[in-house]
């Protein structure tokens, strides 16, 4: 690495941790469609996903650079932190627009370990991307909101007590902004599946742990309202920076995976009486996806340094998310290419890590949104739609 | 009870370490650096007798560069109290490292001293025997299992074929063995806690040790790689292979 790793001590036990993890581990997991139970109840006894998480709530009181150390590792050690990531960025929403109430109530329990927060509630089937359009509604009656509507692709919500839910409360046609109207709500999942919320599994290409929600007159309580009802987009806007810069982490540790096993994989095999790295066709692609890792591990850096610092990061946090993604599906494909057959045969982990990390080209925010969101408002060109 | 721990900043285990082209060294440059793993046993004992009750100080030395700072505090954050180093330039042989050890030993009068039997860098196995030594106590290396009764320490050791229990009276040597236990790994807030533990920093001069050497590296090389192997048709064949070319049998 030609620049000093930061939080050295963090991924080194963080590597440690993993290391008592393997790749039987992770294969056995995916075989099964199964959460990596285990896994994530250590990761959380050792505090690391309390990373983000103040002091005086019981956390760590790192830096977001700490957490993308965090998943990074995981990533890199041959793991998948899909398990368990959104406690880190769904946290930030409590954290930043909460009530001094809610905190106390739920954050010191989120750092011990006591209470799960890995939902983040936004895609709709009907509106996709385009956010403003969500349909799941809150209608106000008495001390409870009532929930209608459905959502599609919410990961983790059978292995999480809490839900993060974006919710229009007024309908976008009354709204100034098409923004304007929505609402956060934290909901208690351990009381609403049953009563007005029903989940059901999504089959994936990767084991993603992700559910169809469905919202038939679910009551909430008005007080688990999060910041300003209406305002809940902009609650949700500085969490998904954070979200995109550490995806954009695991990104770079499922790249830098890749590429060391297509290194290590391609000094020893032979084959024509040689090492296949010592042929330039195979050689020059690996280089060439460390080259795009090591460069966009820096974007990830320098978004991760702007939102440390309280500054804008919308861009470089869309940036970093795009080219992390492209580098470690290039040092999968890589990594595939160099294993010839053997890329294909499960015990490798090399297909499965390449199955994982296509993802991360479409969730949280597809590639084609991020060049829209650089063209028309970094480069000012006309919006599209 | 106060426990001294030595533990050493070396190449991880994990990887492929290469021989440099010119042959003087392996390659350490962009290499993983970690904890000699016997050391980590050797924290981890450590911790483990202070969580019993039985220590009551755990103190983690390591003689290096500075950057063996960061194996302290990895050694601070599996739960020892304190970190010493002592600041070295270089390669320094097992003898150099076990008279400055002996000076930490005068400074702290500690009652146990836990080492790695050995470690993965050098395979030196010299350290802890050495130190013994120069520090006139009693030693048992290869430790798959320690028990403090008293003044005594009992400690069962890996010899050949079988194992081997012996009595030695405190202050003594341990030497740790891969069996002896299996180390916890550092949590978050432990990490956090580690980087405000007191870590003090000696020269050698300070312990009025002279870093002298007595050994000069001449050649590092990679094992010879091993050779495809071949098909015989019969027994008959392979005997023949064996008595003419490989010379095995006669
Ligand atoms: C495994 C998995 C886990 C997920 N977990 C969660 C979760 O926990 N919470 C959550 O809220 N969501 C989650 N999602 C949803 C994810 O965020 C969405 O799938 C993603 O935002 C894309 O939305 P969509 O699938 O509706 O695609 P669409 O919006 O239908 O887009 C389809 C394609 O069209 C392109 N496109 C759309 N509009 C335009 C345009 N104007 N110009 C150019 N191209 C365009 C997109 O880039 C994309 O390639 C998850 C998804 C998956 C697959
Ligand atoms: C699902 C599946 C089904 C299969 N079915 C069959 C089957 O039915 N029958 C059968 O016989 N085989 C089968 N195969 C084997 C397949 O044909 C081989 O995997 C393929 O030919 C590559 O050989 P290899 O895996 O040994 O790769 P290797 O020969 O080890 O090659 C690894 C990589 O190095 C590259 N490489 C090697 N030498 C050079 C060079 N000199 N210059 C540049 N690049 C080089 C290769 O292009 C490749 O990218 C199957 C494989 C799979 C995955």
């Amino acid at each position: 690495m030609a620049i000093d790793q930061t939080y050295p001590e963090i991924r080194a036990a963080v590597a440690s941790l993993c290391s008592q993890y393997q790749g039987g581990y992770w294969r056995k997991m995916d075989a099964a469609k199964a959460y990596p139970t285990e896994f994530v109840q250590a990761l959380t006894s050792a505090g690391f996903l309390a990373t983000l998480i103040p002091e005086n709530y019981g956390g760590a009181g790192l830096p977001l650079g700490a957490g993308c150390a965090v998943l990074e590792e995981v990533h890199r050690s041959g793991g998948n932190g899909a398990a368990c990531h959104a406690q880190m960025y769904t946290m930030g929403t409590l954290l930043r627009h909460g009530s001094e109430e809610q905190k106390e109530q739920f954050l010191p329990a989120v750092a011990e370990g006591k209470l799960r927060l890995q939902t983040f509630a936004v895609t709709e089937p009907a509106s996709g991307t385009d956010t403003s359009r969500i349909r799941t509604n809150a209608v106000r009656d008495g001390d409870d909101y009532v929930i209608n509507g459905q959502k599609v692709f919410i990961s983790r919500t059978e292995h999480s007590d809490l839900m993060i839910l974006l919710v229009r409360t007024t309908p976008r046609e009354q709204c100034v902004k098409h923004t304007d109207g929505m609402s956060v709500l934290l909901v208690d999942m351990r009381e609403a599946v049953g009563n007005g919320l029903s989940i059901s599994p999504i089959d994936t290409m990767m084991n993603h742990a992700s559910t169809e929600l469905f919202f038939d007159d679910l009551r909430v309580p008005v007080c688990n309202l999060i910041g300003e009802e209406g305002q809940g987009f902009k609650c949700i806007l500085d969490g998904m920076n954070a979200e995109r810069i550490l995806i954009a982490a695991e990104c770079i540790g499922d790249a830098r995976w890749f590429t060391a096993k297509s290194a290590e994989y391609a000094r020893e095999r032979t084959v024509f009486d040689r090492p296949i790295g010592a042929n330039q066709g195979i050689q020059f692609p690996i280089a060439k996806a460390h080259i795009q890792t090591e460069a966009a591990a820096l974007m990830v850096q320098q978004a991760a340094d702007l939102y440390d610092a309280g500054r804008s990061a919308g861009a470089e946090a869309n940036m970093a998310k795009l080219l992390a993604s492209e580098a470690s599906w290039a040092a999968g494909d890589t990594c595939i290419q160099t294993h010839g057959g053997y890329g294909f045969a499960a015990e490798y982990d090399v297909e499965r890590k390449f199955r994982e990390t296509r993802l991360y080209q479409i969730a949280p925010i597809s590639t084609n949104l991020i060049l829209s969101y650089v063209a028309t408002r970094e480069l000012q060109l006309p919006r599209s739609f | 009870m106060k426990v001294l721990v030595a533990v050493k900043r070396v190449v991880d285990y994990n990887v492929k370490v290469r021989a440099k082209a010119d042959g003087t060294d392996v390659d350490l440059n962009n290499v993983k650096m970690s904890i000699n793993p016997f050391c980590e046993i050797a924290v981890e004992e450590a911790v483990r007798l202070k969580e019993a009750g039985v220590a009551t100080e755990v103190i983690a030395v390591s003689v290096g560069e500075k950057s063996c700072q960061e194996q302290i505090r990895t050694a601070l954050a599996l739960g020892a109290d304190r970190g010493i180093q002592v600041e070295t330039d270089g390669k320094v042989e097992p003898l150099v490292i076990a008279k400055l050890l002996k000076a930490v030993v005068d400074k702290e009068q500690p009652q146990l001293v836990i080492l790695g039997k050995q470690s993965i860098d050098g395979d030196n196995n010299q350290t802890g025997q050495m130190l013994g030594a120069l520090a006139n106590m009693g030693q048992g290396t290869f430790a798959s299992e320690i028990a403090v009764e008293g003044d005594k320490v009992n400690v069962i050791r890996e010899i050949d074929g079988g194992l081997q229990t012996v009595s030695l009276s405190l202050p003594a040597i341990v030497t740790t063995d891969l069996r002896l236990n299996e180390p916890r790994y550092a949590s978050l807030p432990n990490i956090m806690k580690a980087k405000k533990k007191q870590l003090d920093v000696y020269t050698p001069d300070d312990l009025g040790v002279a870093v002298t050497s007595h050994i000069t590296q001449i050649k590092v090389e990679a094992p010879a790689e091993r050779k495809a192997g071949i098909t015989v048709k019969d027994v008959e064949e392979l005997v023949d292979k064996l008595k003419n070319e490989a010379k095995i049998i006669s």
